[in-house]
């Protein structure tokens, strides 16, 4: 049974403050120009160029204590750069960062035992072993967790003797985020913290996060899954061209429109008579002829838009039953994550 | 609205006290290079088969004025174990670092920048007591008689040419590509070896070589290290080009390096 994080400072301390607000109750859209004076991370206006070119182009970030906050983009976006100025490694162009209050270059100093990095590309001393790369930087902090216990909740006890040279991209990936939370920080930034890592090891890093999460701590993890998103975010700012463009909960981004989503898809043989099941939904259904529409935009899968509920599935699948056609897939209003994500940012390749 | 963990504010709250932090870096940076087969041979082996070669074989000529061989080969053999640690080995090490983002990940740690510099001098420093101790326990098997009069002012010359060393390694690492450091720090220690007056003093070297080797920091740094150990003297002249060295150098390292 994995052994519970102690939160910081001495046992049977107070815990950390918890939000006192559901963490979920984001707003849709580009994100709330409110202030946010209580969050953990704050990110007005950022701008980063690159040889004139804008990286990063007036980002707008909240991050609250004790909540999962995912940056989500495709690869090119601006969510590494983004957090890097959180870090205080990158220099902003424009805009203004706070990190508990603090400006990440300025007060370096003072942020840096209370911030937590797992960086994109490691930055781990090749030549040294695992468990002594752990237990230097604990030795970097006052009052570090215990790097034993640490390591058996990621499962570092296997490799620990080993060389990080030698680790496995997925091995490398669980030292680096033990290093960023040793410290007990009070704010964490993961950049793809599950790039290159086996299922075992995703849900092992995912446990870990949303119990830092439980303790109070801001997680700020980029991502370019989906699932992990969906999964492990209470807000998500979707990033695309170094600017938020939608954020809110998972909830929230799935269906803007909840009381309106009445999509069903189905997978099926191709071809199938798109109007004969229009009529019959429109007759089971109290809409009345023309409620439903029914189209099929890939050969063999079909959206079937209009008064979705009970009846109209009922429907539908006696439909096919009539027909002698079996669905291999079936529906039911929700949007994935990736659908809206494919909404917001296109589907081209870049 | 939110709040955040309470925490007593306050520039070092949860880190460690900087000497710990500093001394752990520079245990790290030692045990790095002791562990290291490649850099041990350059930082160890290399000096004591330079010592062996040139005081027990003729195959290098070199005039020792009069001198012991011995007395007058091992101050620049010191010379040169110290170029090895804080110039070759500490530039390959950085370089790979910094590719490596080791420097940056560090960075964001309580270490911060200025004490990933201190733990990595300081490691320079701690490798040169290992070099010293098994150089001059080998010179001294083979009959060296350092003057004890010139071992603090070799202390002395040991440590700015350290920092001399250590600022071009940091310039070269902060500024070229790994690979091209890797190849570079190597190639310039042979250079200086053979024509930098670190090992044959200058006025030995051919034609125009010695007035060049004269002011660059190898030669200054073995010219003040012999004069030192063998008890005639430090060279102003040397201690003057080192200190220029050192001062252009550390602030090149300074203006230049790039974190990432």
């Amino acid at each position: 049974m994995p052994t519970s994080i102690a939160p910081s400072g001495a046992d049977g301390a107070t815990p950390p403050a918890r939000p006192a607000e559901d963490p979920r109750s984001g707003s849709v859209g580009p994100s709330s120009g409110a202030a946010a004076p209580g969050a953990a991370v704050h990110v007005r206006g950022l701008v980063k160029r690159y040889d004139g070119r804008d990286v990063v182009a007036g980002l707008d970030l909240v991050a609250d204590a004790g909540a999962v906050t995912a940056v989500l983009g495709p690869n090119g976006a601006g969510k590494t750069t983004t957090v890097e100025c959180c870090e205080g490694l990158r220099s902003p162009d424009g805009g203004s960062v706070r990190v508990l209050g603090l400006d990440p270059v300025a007060d370096a100093r003072a942020l840096r035992p209370r911030v937590g990095v797992m960086l994109q590309d490691g930055g781990l001393p090749t030549g040294a072993r695992a468990g002594e790369v752990l237990r230097h930087v604990a030795s970097m902090y006052a009052d570090p967790r215990d790097v034993g216990e640490l390591g058996e909740r990621l499962g570092l006890g296997s490799f620990a003797r080993t060389t990080v040279r030698r680790l496995s991209g997925g091995q490398r990936q669980r030292l680096s985020l033990a290093a960023a939370v040793v410290g007990r920080p009070e704010v964490v930034f993961l950049d793809e913290p599950s790039a290159g890592m086996d299922p075992q090891s995703r849900h092992a890093v995912w446990d870990l996060v949303r119990e830092l999460r439980d303790e109070g701590t801001a997680v700020v993890l980029t991502t370019h899954l989906m699932d992990e998103a969906e999964d492990l975010a209470d807000r998500v700012h979707v990033v695309d061209h170094g600017r938020v463009i939608a954020s809110g909960s998972v909830p929230e981004l799935l269906s803007p429109d909840a009381q309106d989503d009445r999509t069903l898809r189905f997978d099926a043989a191709a071809g199938l008579d798109v109007a004969a099941v229009a009529a019959a939904l429109d007759a089971a259904t109290p809409g009345g002829p023309g409620a439903w529409v029914v189209t099929e935009p890939q050969p063999g899968s079909y959206v079937v838009a209009g008064p979705a509920g009970p009846r109209a599935l009922a429907a539908l699948t006696a439909w096919l039953a009539d027909h002698d056609v079996l669905a291999s897939r079936l529906t039911v209003g929700r949007r994935t994550l990736e659908d809206v994500f494919l909404d917001l940012t296109g589907r081209h390749l870049r | 609205m939110t709040t955040t963990t309470p925490r007593t504010p306050g520039p070092a709250s949860g880190a460690a006290p900087a000497w710990r932090r500093v001394l752990a870096q520079t245990g790290f940076e030692t045990r790095a290079v002791l562990r290291n087969g490649e850099q041990l041979l350059v930082t160890i082996v290399l000096p004591v088969m330079v010592l062996l070669g040139l005081t027990r074989t003729s195959v290098v000529e070199i005039d020792t004025g009069g001198w012991d061989r011995i007395d007058f080969v091992t101050p620049g053999v010191l010379a040169l174990a110290c170029v090895s640690t804080a110039f070759t080995s500490q530039a390959i090490a950085t370089a790979f670092d910094r590719r490596n983002g080791v420097l940056r990940l560090l960075a964001t740690t309580p270490l911060g920048r200025g004490g990933l510099l201190a733990g990595k001098l300081l490691g320079v420093l701690a490798v040169e007591v290992v070099q010293v101790v098994v150089v001059g326990a080998v010179a001294l098997a083979l009959g060296w008689q350092p003057a004890a009069g010139g071992i603090l002012a070799a202390v002395g010359v040991g440590l700015l040419g350290t920092a001399c060393f250590t600022a071009l390694a940091l310039l070269l690492a902060g500024t070229l590509r790994a690979e091209g450091v890797l190849a570079l720090a190597n190639l310039v220690l042979v250079l200086l070896v053979v024509g930098g007056g670190l090992l044959v003093p200058p006025g030995q070297l051919p034609g125009p070589l010695e007035h060049v080797a004269t002011f660059l920091p190898s030669g200054a740094l073995g010219e003040a290290m012999r004069g030192a150990l063998l008890g005639t003297g430090v060279p102003a002249l040397a201690l003057v080009v080192l200190a220029a060295w050192t001062a252009l150098l550390a602030w090149a390292a300074a203006r230049f390096f790039r974190w990432q």
